[in-house]
C-alpha cells in the first residue's frame, strides 16, 4: 500500500554531529500520529525533513507514494502537505481574515494574477470566512494578526496551516506555551479541523497524546523507536527505559 | 500608529470621493498656479508621483530596499528619447502620447533581466545587489556613448509629426496634461494592485516570506514578478520626465544620487501607507526646486529632516496624517491645537537659530572673499561680530529647550489619547 507519509532510513548531519540517524516511519492516510521524545531527540528537525525546510543527508522521504525530499517547500505543500511552527509563524501586519485568505489562495488556483481583484474572488473569500468561524477567531475577523493573544495567535497559526486543504498535516507543538484549559479547548480545534486528514504532530503533553492520537512514534536520539498504537506504546519496555518512565503513569493517572 | 490600506477598505462613495477629487487637483492645478515655474514644478510632481509610487510598490509593500530605481525610470527615459526621434527620423506613425508606454516596458524588461538576480534574495542581499547593479548599469552608460550620448546625454524634439487630437505637445501645459493623466490612471492602476492575490502576496512575502513558501508560493516569483511591475511604471515615470525635459542625461537619470532621492522622499512621505509617496514626490520637487532657491545648504537641511523623521516618525508624513485622522475620530484632537501651535512656535524659533548658524558657517566656508555679511531672512548677519554668533547660539538653545518641553508634554498628551483610544475600541468590540 502507498502510505501517506513513508521515511525511509532518513538522516540529517549538521557538520559532524548526526541528528537524524537513520528514521523509518510509515503513516498510513487518515491516522493521527503523535510524536514523542525527550528534548533534542529530533523531533522538530524530523518535521523540517520532512516540509523541506531542510533536506536530508541521505534517505529518502515519500508524499503519497511520491519523493518528495530535496524539493522546495513550496512544491511540497503544493503536493498537499502543510506545517504548522512551534514559533508562531504568521503574518503580522495582515488581519485575520487576509492571513487565512493568503492560506487559501494557492489551492484555489489564483498563484501570482495581477488581473483580479480579490474582493471578486467568492470561493476564496467565502472559505476563508469559514475558516475565521473555523478557528473560533470571528469577533477578531479585522484584526492585525500582531494584535491578537498569544492562543489566538496559535489558533490563527492552526488556521493558516490548513488553509489550503492539505491532506496531511504537521503540528509542531500546537499547544506549547498554553494553559491547560487552552489547550484542551485547543485539542478539539485541531481534532475538528483535521477530520479525514492525516496528522502528525509533536506534542510533550502526555494527556493530549494519549487524548488525541491513534498512534504514537517515539523519537530518540534521531531515530524512532517504536511506532504503535498508545496501548503498546505505553506497555512497549525499550520505550518505557529510554523516555516514558514517570510520565507515562501520570497521563493515566490524568486519564482515568 | 499605521492604519493598514489593504485592510480598511473605505466604502464605496469615499472610494469616489477621494478619486474624484485627486482628478480633480490635477486638471485645476495649473489654473490655480498660473506662473510658468509653477507648471514646471507641476510637471515634475506628477511623474514623480509615479516614480514614487512603483517605488513603494517595492519598498513599503513588499519590503525591497532598493538602491537602484534609477536604472528603470533612467532606461525607460531613455527608451523614449530614442523611440521619439526613431519614430520622427522613419515618419513612423507613433503618437507622443503613446511614448510613455514603450518607456514603461523597456523598464518592465530591464527588472525582468536585473530583477531575476537581485530578487533571488532579500533583505540586506537585495539592497546590496540593487546598489551593485545601479553603479554597474550607470558605469556602463558612460561607456557607450552612441546609445546614452555620454556627458551631453541624448537630447529630443516632442513636437514631431501631425498633432494628436490638435496637441502638438510644444506649449508645456499641454506636456502637464499629458503628465497629469499619465499620473491619474498609473496611481490608479498601481493603487488596483494592492487589491490583487498578488499584491497581497507582495505584503505577505514582505512580513514573513519563509510562511508563505508553506503555503505553496515561491517568494522569488512573487517578489520578481512585483518587480517587474514595478519596472514597468517606473519606465512611465521616467519616459515622462524625458518628454518634460527633451533631454536625459546617463550621469543624472542613471545616478545613485537619483536611487537615492527615490528612496529618501518615498520614505519621507511614508512607505506604509499608500498615498505616503505621493507627499514624497511633492517634498521631493519642493526640495529641489523652491528649497535649492533660498540656499545653498539645502541638501544639508534635508539630512536634518529626515534624520528627525526617522527619529520621530519613521512611518513617514502619511503616518502623521493617518494618526491624526485617527484622534479626530474619536473626537480628540481638539486637544492638540494648542500644542501644536506650541511646536510650530518653539521650533521656528530653534530652526531660526540653527539655520542662521548653518547659513553664516557656509557662508564662513563658501563665500568669505564676498565680505562678511550674509543675508538671512531679509536681515543682514554679520559674519565677524561675536552679537550674531551668540545671538543665533541662544535662539537655537532657547527653542531647542522650548520645544523638548512642548514636545514632552505632548507626548504625555498623545499617549493618554491613544489609551483611552485603545479602551473605547475594546469596549466596542466587546459590545458588539
Amino acid at each position: 500500500m502507498t502510505y501517506a507519509i513513508e521515511l525511509k532510513d532518513l538522516r540529517k548531519s549538521f557538520g559532524k554531529t548526526e541528528i537524524i540517524r537513520g528514521a523509518n516511519l510509515a503513516v498510513a492516510a487518515g491516522e493521527r500520529v503523535a510524536v514523542i521524545g525527550p528534548n533534542g531527540a529530533g523531533k522538530s528537525t524530523l518535521f523540517n525533513l520532512i516540509s523541506g525546510r531542510l533536506h536530508p543527508t541521505s534517505g529518502e522521504v515519500h508524499l503519497h507514494g511520491e519523493r518528495i525530499d530535496g524539493m522546495k517547500p513550496y512544491e511540497i505543500n503544493r503536493r498537499g502537505l502543510s506545517r504548522s511552527f512551534q514559533i508562531t509563524n504568521i503574518f503580522p501586519k495582515l488581519s485575520v481574515f487576509e492571513n487565512l485568505r493568503c492560506g487559501v489562495l494557492w489551492s484555489l488556483g489564483y498563484r501570482y494574477t495581477f488581473l483580479r481583484f480579490l474582493s471578486g474572488l467568492h470561493d476564496a473569500n467565502e472559505r476563508a470566512e469559514t475558516l475565521v468561524r473555523q478557528v473560533g477567531l470571528a469577533a477578531k475577523r479585522d484584526v492585525l494578526a500582531i494584535n491578537l493573544t498569544y492562543a489566538e495567535q496559535r489558533a490563527l497559526e492552526i488556521g493558516v496551516t490548513i488553509a489550503g486543504g492539505a491532506s496531511v498535516i504537521l503540528l509542531d507543538e500546537p499547544t506549547a506555551g498554553m494553559s491547560k484549559t487552552e489547550t484542551s479547548h485547543f485539542i478539539d480545534l485541531i481534532r475538528e479541523v483535521t477530520v479525514g486528514k492525516t496528522l502528525l504532530t509533536v506534542e510533550h503533553d502526555m494527556g493530549v497524546v494519549f487524548g488525541l492520537a491513534d498512534k504514537i512514534a517515539v523519537v530518540v536520539y534521531g531515530e524512532v523507536i517504536a511506532f504503535d498504537t498508545p496501548e503498546a506504546v505505553r506497555a512497549n519496555a525499550r520505550v518505557q527505559e529510554a523516555y516514558l518512565g514517570s510520565s507515562v503513569a501520570d497521563a493515566q493517572g490524568g486519564l482515568h | 500608529m499605521t492604519t493598514n490600506p489593504t485592510t480598511h477598505r473605505p466604502k464605496k462613495t469615499s472610494h469616489l470621493l477621494v478619486w474624484g477629487s485627486f482628478a480633480l487637483v490635477l486638471v485645476a492645478a495649473p489654473w490655480i498656479f498660473g506662473s510658468s515655474l509653477a507648471l514646471t514644478i507641476l510637471s515634475q510632481i506628477g511623474y514623480l508621483i509615479i516614480i514614487c509610487l512603483s517605488y513603494n510598490m517595492l519598498l513599503g509593500q513588499g519590503g525591497m530596499l532598493s538602491f537602484g530605481h534609477a536604472v528603470y525610470t533612467g532606461l525607460g527615459g531613455f527608451a523614449a528619447i530614442h523611440a521619439i526621434n526613431y519614430v520622427t527620423d522613419h515618419a513612423v506613425p507613433l503618437p507622443l502620447v503613446l511614448i510613455p508606454i514603450i518607456g514603461g516596458l523597456a523598464g518592465a524588461f530591464i527588472a525582468f533581466l536585473l530583477g531575476y538576480v537581485s530578487t533571488k534574495k532579500a533583505g540586506t542581499t537585495f539592497a546590496m545587489i540593487t546598489l551593485g547593479i545601479g553603479e554597474l548599469v550607470a558605469a556602463i552608460a558612460m561607456m557607450f556613448s552612441g546609445v546614452f550620448g555620454g556627458e551631453g546625454g541624448i537630447t529630443t524634439n516632442r513636437t514631431y509629426g501631425t498633432p494628436f487630437l490638435g496637441l502638438t505637445f510644444g506649449p508645456q501645459m499641454q506636456v502637464y496634461y499629458l503628465i497629469a493623466v499619465y499620473c491619474f490612471v498609473c496611481t490608479a492602476l498601481m493603487y488596483a494592485f494592492t487589491g490583487t492575490p498578488l499584491g497581497r502576496m507582495l505584503n505577505a512575502v514582505r512580513d514573513n516570506p519563509e510562511r508563505v513558501s508553506f503555503i505553496g508560493y515561491d517568494t522569488q516569483l512573487v517578489r520578481w514578478f512585483a518587480f517587474i511591475i514595478s519596472g514597468f511604471f517606473a519606465g512611465i515615470g521616467g519616459s515622462l520626465a524625458a518628454i518634460n525635459f527633451e533631454i536625459v542625461n546617463a550621469s543624472d537619470a542613471l545616478s545613485g544620487m537619483r536611487s537615492g532621492s527615490y528612496l529618501l522622499f518615498t520614505f519621507l512621505g511614508g512607505a506604509t501607507v499608500f498615498f505616503g509617496p505621493i507627499i514624497g514626490a511633492v517634498l521631493m520637487v519642493l526640495a529641489s526646486v523652491l528649497l535649492s532657491e533660498f540656499t545653498t545648504a539645502w541638501l544639508l537641511y534635508l539630512g536634518l529632516v529626515f534624520l528627525i523623521m526617522v527619529m520621530f516618525a519613521p512611518g513617514g508624513v502619511a503616518s502623521l496624517i493617518m494618526a491624526n485622522v485617527r484622534v479626530a475620530r474619536f473626537g480628540k484632537l481638539h486637544r492638540f491645537w494648542g500644542l501644536y501651535l506650541g511646536l510650530l512656535v518653539t521650533g521656528l524659533v530653534m530652526l531660526a537659530g540653527v539655520s542662521a548658524l548653518i547659513e553664516m558657517i557656509y557662508h564662513i566656508q563658501l563665500n568669505a572673499a564676498m565680505g562678511p555679511e550674509v543675508k538671512f531672512l531679509g536681515m543682514q548677519l554679520d559674519t565677524s561680530s561675536a552679537a550674531a554668533w551668540a545671538g543665533a547660539i541662544v535662539l537655537a538653545v532657547i527653542g531647542g529647550a522650548a520645544l523638548e518641553f512642548v514636545r514632552r508634554r505632548f507626548a504625555r498628551v498623545w499617549g493618554q489619547a491613544q489609551e483611552e483610544i485603545e479602551t473605547e475600541i475594546k469596549r466596542k468590540e466587546q459590545a458588539a
